[in-house]
């Protein structure tokens, strides 16, 4: 057992830069991912809102952690390992596609049906309706939800670690095996979660005032 | 690729999985009770305590929203027994998870209560109702029917986050799972099962909340 001291503490903050990655993997893959879901769960066709609707309750009904293990411990079995790096990517951009799809699934459909039928009206067709006069409208209010939701993100990239991929928290269980000081340990990764999420949870919680307020104009 | 899908050893074990399960409704639901204490406790707080009080509810709601549940747990796991503070995975993961449960319900509990337009509070003193009725017939009722949704579907998503305490072997589904897989190697075959135990007492509990919403929180339409 050794001293905890400031290498200590420098390889917990270095290790931010993979959740921060992690994270930004997540969220860029998953808006992607969760721009078609919300189309597919607000589209004409049958099929499509059927199959957004089911991987939406599929991925809203099941832990985070066991959509993690089935990536992990199910690729082998389709003939493809992965590494722990890629199995938290892929299970956690899964998951916030079916999340922020359903947030902007009513965002889109809280833009007034007066709106899409103005469109309709004009002739315009279903990419065009939804880029140049649906989808701006939707933005405004799925804003404050959505950076609310990039907060849950940086969150859920904490089970990564649970696979055994060397981000924070897991930096963090290393480091207390070593030093055995859990208390200073699990402080300083709180602190650095705290740190990358409480400025995105204050900028949700302004902006989502400031449209409280606008509306109320 | 061929893989032979062995679920025999994961349904063989279904005594432990019905054990695990039970565990983690009881986790939840305990968990969920204290936490819905706490939660009015802080929302009145936040409300109408003193300033200090205020202040460290705050402190408190934002450092458990704005950290994983995970590191939560470590703490409370690891960290408060090496200030003498002993206790078993099960006891630990049920702090952690009412603890984390109580900030995101004072929330919505304060939405709730915001809710109600003073002016029915007032009608309802003006018509000489006792400060008891008040609070009964005028602010708790239609401000549970106003956060029945938010509170249920945070339970759910307590229920289904609660898998992570397996880490620490709590004796839950996750863990069943766990003890099962270093015993089967069967790895994808118990986590399909496992998750499809989770997904139905998902789907379970929201059915019956439906339920609980359309029955009892719902007033009687009178036309």
């Amino acid at each position: 057992m050794r001293t905890f001291g400031l290498p200590d503490i420098w390889f917990i903050v270095a290790a931010a830069r993979w959740t921060i990655a992690l994270s930004l993997i997540a969220f860029v893959g998953g808006a992607l991912g969760g721009l078609a879901v919300a189309l597919g769960r607000t589209a004409e066709n049958r099929a499509a809102r059927r199959l957004a609707t089911g991987f939406i309750q599929l991925f809203q009904g099941t832990p985070l952690l066991m959509q993690l293990f089935l990536v992990f411990f199910g690729a082998p079995v389709l003939g493809v390992e992965v590494s722990p790096w890629t199995a938290a990517g892929v299970a956690l951009v899964l998951n916030t596609s079916a999340f922020l799809g359903e947030i902007w699934r009513g965002c889109i459909e809280a833009v007034p049906r007066g709106q899409w039928e103005a469109a309709d009206a004009l002739g315009l067709d279903y990419v065009a309706r939804m880029r140049r006069v649906v989808l701006p409208q939707a933005w405004k209010i799925a804003l404050p939800p959505t950076v609310g939701y990039m907060v849950q993100v940086i969150k859920g990239t904490s089970l990564a670690a649970i696979i055994g991929f060397t981000e924070v928290t897991r930096a963090g269980q290393i480091i207390n095996n070593a030093t055995f000081q859990p208390l200073v340990v699990f402080s300083v990764v709180g602190a650095i979660y705290f740190v990358l999420c409480w400025p995105l949870s204050l900028w949700a919680g302004r902006i989502e005032k400031r449209r409280a307020l606008a509306l109320a104009r | 690729m061929h893989y032979d899908f062995q679920f025999a050893d994961v349904f063989a074990a279904w005594p432990l999985l019905a054990k695990g399960t039970w565990i983690t409704v009881q986790l939840s639901l305990s968990a969920t009770l204290i936490g819905l204490a706490i939660a009015i406790f802080c929302a009145w707080g936040k409300t109408w305590g003193p300033r200090p009080l205020r202040w460290v509810i705050q402190a408190y709601i934002e450092l458990i929203r704005n950290t994983p549940f995970l590191v939560q747990l470590f703490f409370f796991f690891f960290a408060l027994p090496a200030v003498g503070l002993r206790w078993s995975p099960y006891a630990a993961a049920l702090v952690a998870m009412f603890v984390n449960l109580g900030a995101y319900a004072t929330e919505i509990i304060r939405a709730g209560i915001e809710s109600i337009p003073k002016g029915q509070i007032e009608a309802g003193l003006a018509l000489s109702l006792k400060p008891h009725q008040v609070f009964r017939l005028i602010i708790l009722k239609p401000a549970l029917r106003a956060i029945f949704p938010a509170l249920t579907s945070q339970f759910i998503l307590l229920m289904l986050s609660s898998a992570v305490v397996s880490v620490i072997s709590a004796d839950d589904l996750t863990s069943v799972a766990a003890n099962l897989q270093s015993q089967t190697f069967r790895s994808f075959e118990i986590y399909i099962v496992v998750t499809g135990i989770y997904l139905a007492l998902a789907l379970a509990f929201s059915a019956l909340f439906r339920a609980i919403q359309r029955h009892a929180l719902s007033y009687p339409d009178r036309r």
